[in-house]
């Protein structure tokens, strides 16, 4: 088991009617609710990491969940760099991970 | 009544408050803030697109916030300007407010437009973000900080593991165990670093001035009571000092500390786990305060005084920014602020409350410094390739030997050599770590008096954007204050 959304059947809030909506990630469709950040749709597929770093490739995803460390970057139809966890996912919205190798050889 | 304009930015507690309170006292007010809603961290609640019934179960004040939401929203002498990236601040001559440059549209798009605003003063209100202390593997997947947990708990209903650890320090930890919980986690335990000895020190000196805080107190006592109970675990003087797994985490060693925050090896346990959250306590996001050339004090807050002005002319601060005091302190702080701000008096019989509650709720603030503070002994927790800046993967070893290779006591030649935080997040998440790193190694500390809060740049911002920005203002070539000496 991972990070999943609470169904709405077991909220205390008492959710009313949403939307769905769908991503590509790396062009795999993922099932989202509207109104949810792109970080929030893939975590809740139960998916972890999303970038590779660039020194030694290690996966990262969700860190601060305000947009305050970058770790969750990715590329979103086509614009890099987005913070997964600030951008709403729209329906349709294609995402790509991202792995930037360093531009220099290290020592 | 004023006439004057009053442009606040951050529209979290604080920042609603001086809205309020400058719209009150008659000015024409501009709110920014960089995400899509009003709330800030405290009330950070779910998007139109997911209404729900009863959503004020997950929050504490939520009438107080809707009312202040409802008031603004309705108020055509209020223009709340959502998705707002404050970018820059340009400093004026004389008593004239910066010009603040926001960059408008979805986050970090390619096509936001740009706006600059003036006004006759500004309200700076941008609080504050977790600081977690590395420790090894903190860098996994599934090991959050607190505030992670508690933003998609109440901003989108996701757990973000179903097996969770809270670890670190500070009365934070509570209500994100309590949100986890209430979003369907199972939290295995809650472990504060500090003794009990020293939060009994830190909290109870002096009780009676805890009387004017016995809200906040008793919502620290309703977690207690309500959501931890006899379910989850609350241990003091034990810390998280390791996570492991090779693609994510798998479990954490958790371990008793001594009272310098120091590991005691024989205390060592594992416990298996799907998410651990850590937060050490809050760092105030200072670049916008530093660009407006406000004075900082000796804990790095905002200096500012009774009226909540900085020493920067027709500039105040108000909220997490000049000490971590929590909401209610952001509240009061928010109201005199945008009351003096609009031209009122700190004296005003409108803001006598405030001033009162201001008081209490500072002395809160330092109540949660003693009784929670960082303590210097955590980095035995430290190994040789534990990664102090997560950006540009700089271990604790790599950090060291640059160091005492490098001799030199300036912070900006120790950053450069070593690179850490240089990174894309510009030190925010590693900055006062390698500060404190570096000190400990150079006996004497740095010598150049440069900080890692500096960030003139205060949000990455697009070449093409730079561009187009530039384009639009070429009576003012220099849209970036140069970092000083
Ligand atoms: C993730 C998180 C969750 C928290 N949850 C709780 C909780 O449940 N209970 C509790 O007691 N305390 C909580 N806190 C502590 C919290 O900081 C305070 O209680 C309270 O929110 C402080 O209010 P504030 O108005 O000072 O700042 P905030 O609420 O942090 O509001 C600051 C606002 O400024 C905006 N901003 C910052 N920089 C810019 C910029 N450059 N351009 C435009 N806008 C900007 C931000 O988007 C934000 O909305 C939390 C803190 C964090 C970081
Ligand atoms: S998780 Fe830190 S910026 Fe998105």
């Amino acid at each position: 088991m991972a990070a999943r959304l609470l169904p709405a059947g077991n909220d205390p809030i008492r959710p009313g009617a949403t939307r769905a909506l769908s991503l590509s990630v790396d062009g795999e469709p993922i099932d989202g609710v509207e109104g949810q950040s792109i970080a929030g749709v893939i975590l809740a597929s139960g998916r972890l990491s999303w970038r590779r770093t660039s020194s030694e490739g290690k996966p990262r995803g969700l860190f601060c969940g305000i947009g305050v460390c970058f770790d969750c970057i990715v590329t979103v139809n086509g614009e890099r760099d987005v913070r997964a966890c600030q951008r709403r996912a729209a329906d349709g919205d294609v995402v790509q991970s991202q792995h930037d190798a360093l531009p220099e050889v290290r020592a | 009544m004023s006439h004057r304009s009053v442009l606040v930015i951050g529209a979290g507690p604080a920042g609603l408050a001086a809205a309020r309170a400058a719209r009150a006292a008659g000015a024409s007010v501009t709110l920014l803030d960089s995400s899509d809603y009003l709330g800030g961290q405290y009330w950070r609640h779910l998007p139109a697109a997911r209404p729900a019934g009863n959503e004020k179960v997950l929050h504490h004040g939520w009438s107080t916030f809707s009312a202040l939401r409802r008031e603004l929203e309705a108020d055509a002498g209020c223009e709340i300007v959502l998705g707002a990236q404050v970018w820059a601040l340009e400093t004026a001559h004389g008593a004239e407010a910066p010009t603040v440059h926001a960059l408008i549209g979805p986050v970090d798009g390619i096509r936001r437009s740009g706006r600059s605003f003036t006004a006759d003063a500004l309200v700076l209100a941008t609080g504050a973000h977790d600081r977690t202390l590395p420790f090894p593997g903190w860098d996994l997947p599934g090991v959050f900080t607190a505030g992670a947990a508690q933003a998609f708990a109440k901003g989108e209903r996701v757990a973000v593991g179903s097996r969770v650890v809270v670890a670190g320090a500070g009365p934070f930890l509570l209500p994100v165990a309590a949100s986890l919980t209430q979003s369907g986690a199972r939290v295995l335990g809650v472990y504060e670093a500090n003794g009990i000895g020293r939060l009994l020190r830190g909290w109870l000196p002096r009780p009676w001035r805890l009387l004017g805080a016995s809200k906040k107190a008793g919502e620290a006592l309703g977690y207690l009571r309500n959501h931890l109970g006899n379910r989850i675990p609350y241990r003091t003087g034990q810390a998280v000092i390791a996570a492991h797994g090779t693609d994510r985490v798998e479990a954490v060693t958790i371990a008793k500390l001594d009272a310098e925050w120091r590991p005691i090896p024989s205390t060592a346990r594992r416990v298996s786990a799907d998410a651990v959250c850590v937060s050490h306590g809050f760092t105030p996001r200072l670049e916008l305060p530093i660009a407006a050339g406000c004075a900082l004090d000796a804990d790095r807050f905002v200096t500012v005084d009774g009226r909540q002005a900085t020493t920067t002319a027709s500039v105040y601060a108000a909220g997490e920014i000049t000490g971590i005091g929590g909401v209610d302190a952001a509240l009061a702080e928010g109201q005199i602020a945008g009351h003096c701000a609009a031209g009122g008096h700190q004296g005003d019989p409108v803001v006598k409350a405030a001033v009162a509650a201001r008081a209490t709720f500072t002395d809160f603030a330092s109540r949660i410094e003693a009784a929670h503070g960082i303590r210097p002994g955590w980095t035995a927790w430290l190994h040789e390739d534990t990664l102090v800046c997560r950006c540009e993967e700089v271990s604790y070893g790599r950090l060291c030997s640059a160091a005492s290779a490098t001799d030199s006591a300036s912070l900006r030649s120790q950053k450069l050599s070593s690179r850490a935080g240089l990174g894309i997040c510009q030190g925010r998440v590693c900055g006062r770590t390698v500060e404190q790193i570096l000190a400990a190694e150079r006996p004497g500390g740095m010598r150049d008096g440069a900080s890692t809060d500096r960030r003139p740049i205060v949000a990455p911002v697009r070449i093409g954007e730079l561009a187009a920005a530039a384009a639009d203002q070429t009576s003012s070539p220099t849209l970036i204050s140069t970092e000083r000496p």
